[in-house]
């Protein structure tokens, strides 16, 4: 599976569309994650393991588009685009949409 | 007695955050600019869309992303520059902190790939809500940053 954020994927020619592809997933935060992000709240920077959590989350928006596209037997999405908002307190929402097609 | 106690605690929050605010902040800056200059040689494009597509045999998604906070000191001083209106310039460097390291996620990730470009980068913030229960304003962000990176 080729993915792309452009509108074609290099030296291969678009054969079929097939429509819009997306994956989405609702994380809620880990309460051990969030104490340590309270004291990090404290002295600002980096929490990692908010970093961690949201990429693992994010990665599995992608792979669950992957296997739409799976089903719909495509060899490529392309155009992805990655979305985020956050629907409840200490809750996220994932989302990653995008055009599967087959490349030749 | 508890008022002292308080005012205390709040006196020691905020030299704290201003403290070790700034030091981490120092700190992180000095890490981006070094690793800005190591990976000049890499150009990201926000184009690439409309454009022709290039020439080359492969072609990869790289995601980068960062979940950054700000310090106790930021966010009082953030909170009385609220009364009075105007630029929030303890609040800049905070996105620009996120941005630039994202950016330099994703650019790590192609290097290590074997990128010759990254085209058509996306830039995306959210903010994470402050810590459960009290939703103090902007808490914490997280930036990403994706595009394609190509290679031939």
């Amino acid at each position: 599976m080729i993915l792309t954020t452009l509108e074609g994927v290099p030296s291969k020619t678009i054969v079929e569309h097939y429509g819009l592809v997306q994956g989405s997933t609702i994380r809620a935060k880990h309460i051990g994650k969030d104490i340590m992000a309270g004291f990090k709240n404290i002295v600002g920077g980096e929490l990692k393991g908010y970093t961690e959590l949201l990429h693992e989350s994010r990665q599995e928006a992608v792979d669950r588009m992957v296997q739409q596209a799976t089903d719909l037997e495509a060899n490529a999405v392309v155009n992805i685009r990655f979305a985020t908002s956050s629907v409840a307190q200490g809750a996220a929402e994932l989302f990653a949409y995008g055009t599967a097609v087959k490349v030749e | 007695m508890d008022v002292l106690l308080q005012i205390l605690i709040f006196l020691v929050l905020l030299t704290l955050g201003y403290l070790m605010g700034s030091y981490f902040e120092k700190r992180h800056y000095k890490s981006i600019r070094q690793r800005e200059q190591q990976t000049r040689h890499i150009p990201l494009v926000t184009f690439g869309a409309k454009q022709h597509l290039p020439e080359t045999d492969d072609a990869q998604l790289f995601v980068g992303s960062v979940v950054i906070s700000i310090d106790y000191f930021k966010r009082i001083s953030a909170a009385l520059r609220n009364l009075v209106g105007g630029r929030i310039t303890v609040y800049e460097s905070l996105l620009d902190r996120g941005r630039r390291e994202a950016m330099l996620r994703m650019k790590e990730q192609g290097i290590a790939w074997g990128a010759t470009q990254i085209l058509n980068v996306r830039l995306e913030t959210a903010t994470i809500g402050g810590r459960s229960g009290n939703n103090n304003g902007l808490g914490s962000i997280e930036v990403i940053a994706y595009g394609t990176g190509v290679r031939s």
